[in-house]
C-alpha cells in the first residue's frame, strides 16, 4: 500500500516537474498555458491517488478535490488565453494561422 | 420540471457534504439534510441544470465520456511531455476555428473543458457555436476537418447528456 502510494506521488511530482520545464521552454504564452494546464491536471490526479493509497480514510475528500480541480483548471486556462489574445500578446513566429484575429476584424 | 434543478442541487449538496465529513453519523446526516433542503429551495424554477437529461442513456453517455476523457488526458500528457523533453521544441501552433452542434450552455462548457485537457488543444474563446482553439500541432486549419478531429469524439457523448 505505502509503496504503491509513494510511487504514484512520485510519478505525479515528475509530471509537475516536466510541466514546469515546459513552461520555461515553450516560446509563447499560449503554448505555455498548454503545458501548464494538462500536466498539472494529470499530476494532481496522480498525487491525490497516491495520497488515497497512503491514507484511505481521506478518499471521499480527495475525490471531491479531484472533481473540483478537473472542473476549474481548464476554465482558468481559457480565461488566461482569452485575456492574452485580447491584449494582443505576441504569438510565436512559428504560428501558422490565427482565425481568432481574422474573426475580430 | 420546475423542481429538477432543486432535486439535482439537493443530491449534489448532500453528496459533497457527506464526502467532506467522511462519515454517516446521525448528527452529520441530519445537519446535512436540513441544510441541503433549505439551500435547494433557492433552486426551484432556476434554469441551471435545465439542459441535463436524466435518462439511463444519459448515464451511459456520462460514463463513456469520462472514459474517453481520461484516455485523452493521459494521451495529451504523453504528447506534451514528449514535446517538452525533445531537444528542439517541435511545435506548429495555430488558432483554428471549430463548430459545435451542442446548444446548451452547460454542454458547451463541458466540451470546452474537455478540449482543453486533450492532446495539444486549448480553447481560447467561444462565440455562439464557434470555438476558437489554440492547437499546438495544427495539421489543418480547415473548419470542418478541425471539427472532425477535435470535437467529435466528445460531442457524441455530450449530445446525449446535455442536448
Amino acid at each position: 500500500m505505502e509503496i504503491v502510494g509513494s510511487i504514484l506521488v512520485l510519478i505525479g511530482s515528475l509530471i509537475f516537474f516536466l510541466s514546469a520545464l515546459g513552461v520555461i521552454r515553450m516560446p509563447d504564452v499560449y503554448n505555455r498555458i498548454q503545458t501548464g494546464t494538462k500536466a498539472t491536471t494529470l499530476g494532481t490526479i496522480f498525487v491525490l491517488t497516491g495520497i488515497a493509497f497512503l491514507s484511505p480514510g481521506w478518499i471521499p475528500k480527495l475525490v471531491i478535490l479531484l472533481i473540483f480541480i478537473i472542473l476549474t483548471n481548464p476554465v482558468s486556462s481559457h480565461v488566461v488565453a482569452r485575456a492574452a489574445h485580447f491584449n494582443k500578446e505576441p504569438m510565436s513566429p512559428l504560428t501558422t494561422c490565427d482565425k481568432m484575429d481574422e474573426a475580430e476584424e | 420540471m420546475k423542481f429538477k434543478a432543486a432535486v439535482i442541487a439537493l443530491f449534489l449538496g448532500l453528496l459533497i457534504w457527506l464526502g467532506l465529513n467522511g462519515s454517516l453519523g446521525r448528527e452529520v446526516l441530519i445537519t446535512g439534510i436540513i441544510v441541503t433542503v433549505i439551500t435547494s429551495f433557492f433552486y426551484i424554477g432556476s434554469g441551471v441544470f435545465r439542459d441535463v437529461h436524466l435518462t439511463p442513456r444519459a448515464l451511459i453517455a456520462l460514463i463513456a465520456w469520462i472514459i474517453v476523457f481520461l484516455i485523452e488526458l493521459v494521451k495529451s500528457n504523453i504528447d506534451v511531455m514528449s514535446r517538452v523533453v525533445t531537444p528542439k521544441v517541435r511545435i506548429n501552433p495555430a488558432i483554428v476555428q471549430v463548430k459545435t452542434k451542442l446548444r446548451s450552455r452547460l454542454g458547451r462548457l463541458a466540451l470546452a473543458n474537455s478540449i482543453t485537457l486533450t492532446p495539444g488543444t486549448l480553447t481560447a474563446d467561444i462565440v455562439d457555436d464557434t470555438l476558437f482553439i489554440h492547437w499546438i500541432d495544427a495539421s489543418t486549419v480547415d473548419i470542418d476537418e478541425a471539427t472532425r478531429k477535435i470535437v467529435e469524439k466528445f460531442e457524441k457523448h455530450l449530445e446525449v447528456l446535455f442536448g
